[in-house]
């Protein structure tokens, strides 16, 4: 238990101090790489709890793609600082007041969770001995939750689709490669030997 | 006090020295693949490759390893010193770190975890990061563009191997890579592992793996030839070699990877007495030297691709075949099990 314990402090305490680099940090490219080391301490967190499965998604999905897409944007935007600094009074009442209300949602978990301690047994299936953690998300995902998982699922296609069409555009008169027309092209369509008589040139 | 060592020093004792141990041998097992490379692709253009340092050459890699530690590092007077100095550590952490999960033989892992395969996705899935960071901190055009570039193309390739992974997930019914190799031992020996089943998916496999690990024909990341080496222009001396070694252990981890999904990994090829007194280990090296072998005389034959056509062939072809694949695989294992 010394070494769980040991691990869950080093790992919850990095991720609290890349979380508070993630703000604190000037440079917003600083940031998204402290949001990837928050991202990878969360998930040896997820280790320690028996998660493995979790874990490792949230590495791919977040780390490995979501948080790269956030690396491309930051770093081909032209950030001006200084009027990002500017600018802060004014975000500061929005900023405080999704603070404040996620610092009162977590006082009511953790309330809930002092007044009543078998709620969270209460809300959580036990999984069978000899069942991995990764067959058991798996038995509960596509069983009892599949309509849900389903639904999200095809939230996030409309959203992708809406993102290609919003970007879509068809300019008319630009020339694009057709790898088909180009496969199809044969000799006797694409070159014509023509005998020409001294002098005289071709018409 | 006597628990505590039973408990948690010995154990750490034995896994420090396990993994001391896998990370000689893999920087050994390195130097000759570097070696390899370059020996497989002079004899294919019927050159002589590295012939001068120790017998035919064998200590060349060695004695580049001595020539990039003793050089100068030098570091751009506008780069972000930070982050140019992590991006090689990051590359070469993470292409050694997949190693901890790699049975190399029955029972011989440093980590038998449960979702094996998952972990070294996820690793893969990080070494962009390596090129990302490099190319951001160099704070000079070229890097940047290259990092640009080289991170699309392996974000998209690392899609399809994704789904060729759940194919042969979908057979096994296990993430554990040791399970993996187990489900592939059957009497038919060499016919019963994955690549003849699962054939296309185990081209798709390669050509990804060759795409992920930037290798020709797909070495746009670095292309020393009209790209002046990518992301790695500013960047000399040991954190170059760090890139270069994470790129070929990355190479390795891939070839161990395709071993172990389809090839089998330590079975023997016919499960009949001469082949079986082999220990696996060895089945496991030669296997991987036969996949390595591939790659390098991919390099040596294929010309390189030119970038709309390396994202063509990952978004429009392979993906499309990969997930068709997927419904496909399940759809038989539905029929025959039910």
């Amino acid at each position: 238990m010394i070494l769980q314990a040991i691990f869950f402090y080093l790992f919850a305490g990095i991720c609290i101090a890349s979380a508070i680099m993630v703000i604190a940090s000037r440079n917003p490219v600083h940031s998204v790489l402290f949001l990837i080391l928050a991202f990878v301490n969360a998930a040896g967190l997820f280790v320690l709890l028996g998660a493995e499965f979790l874990a490792m998604i949230l590495i791919v999905v977040y780390v490995g793609a979501v948080a790269v897409l956030f690396l491309f944007v930051v770093m081909m935007l032209d950030v001006d600082f200084a009027e990002l600094r500017r600018d802060f009074l004014n975000y500061l009442p929005i900023g405080a007041i999704v603070g404040v209300i996620l610092l009162i949602e977590l006082i009511f978990g953790v309330i809930g969770w002092v007044i009543t301690p078998g709620a969270p047994k209460a809300i959580s299936a036990p999984i069978a001995a000899d069942v991995s953690n990764t067959q058991a998300l798996g038995l509960v995902l596509y069983t009892r939750y599949v309509y849900f998982f389903e639904a999200a699922g095809m939230i996030l296609l409309v959203a992708m689709i809406g993102a290609i069409v919003m970007t879509l555009s068809h300019k008319p008169d630009v020339k694009r490669q057709n790898i088909g027309d180009q496969l199809a092209r044969r000799r006797s369509n694409a070159i014509d030997v023509v005998k020409v008589k001294s002098g005289q040139g071709l018409s | 006090m006597a628990t505590f060592w039973s408990d948690y020093i010995w154990p750490l004792v034995i896994m420090v020295a396990e993994s001391v141990l896998l990370l000689v041998i893999l920087l050994i097992v390195t130097a000759y693949v570097l070696y390899a490379d370059r020996k497989i692709w002079a004899a294919v253009q019927i050159r002589r490759g590295p012939n001068v340092v120790g017998p035919w050459g064998l200590f060349q890699s060695f004695a580049d390893l001595l020539k990039f530690v003793l050089k100068e590092p030098v570091i751009p007077a506008g780069a972000n010193k930070g982050v140019f100095l992590l991006a090689p550590l990051v590359t070469c952490t993470l292409a050694l770190a997949a190693w901890a999960v790699i049975p190399v033989s029955a029972g011989m892992v440093i980590s038998n975890i449960n979702v094996g395969v998952l972990y070294i996705f996820a690793i893969s899935s990080l070494m962009v990061y390596g090129v990302i960071m490099a190319g951001w901190s160099s704070n000079s055009k070229y890097p940047f563009l290259a990092a640009l570039r080289s991170a699309a193309q392996m974000v998209s390739y690392e899609v399809s191997i994704g789904f060729v992974i759940i194919t042969v997930l979908l057979c096994v019914g296990s993430l554990n890579l040791s399970a993996i190799v187990e489900a592939q031992n059957s009497r038919f020996g060499l016919f019963g592992w994955y690549w003849l089943p699962l054939l296309p998916m185990f081209v798709i496999f390669f050509v990804s793996a060759l795409a992920e690990t930037n290798r020709p024909p797909f070495d746009l990341v670095e292309a020393e030839s009209e790209l002046v080496a990518g992301y790695m222009v500013e960047y000399g001396s040991t954190p170059y070699m760090m890139f270069m070694l994470g790129e070929y252990v990355a190479m390795a981890t891939m070839c161990a990877m395709g071993t172990i999904l389809f090839l089998g990994g330590w079975l023997p090829p016919f499960p009949v007495v001469p082949f079986t007194w082999i220990p696996g280990l060895i089945w496991f090296v030669l296997k991987a030297t036969f996949l390595f072998f591939m790659f390098a005389m991919v390099k040596a034959f294929v010309p390189r691709y030119r970038y709309d056509q390396l994202m063509r062939l990952g978004w429009k072809v392979f993906l499309p075949i990969s997930l068709a694949m997927v419904a496909i695989v399940a759809g038989v294992i539905e029929v025959i099990r039910g």
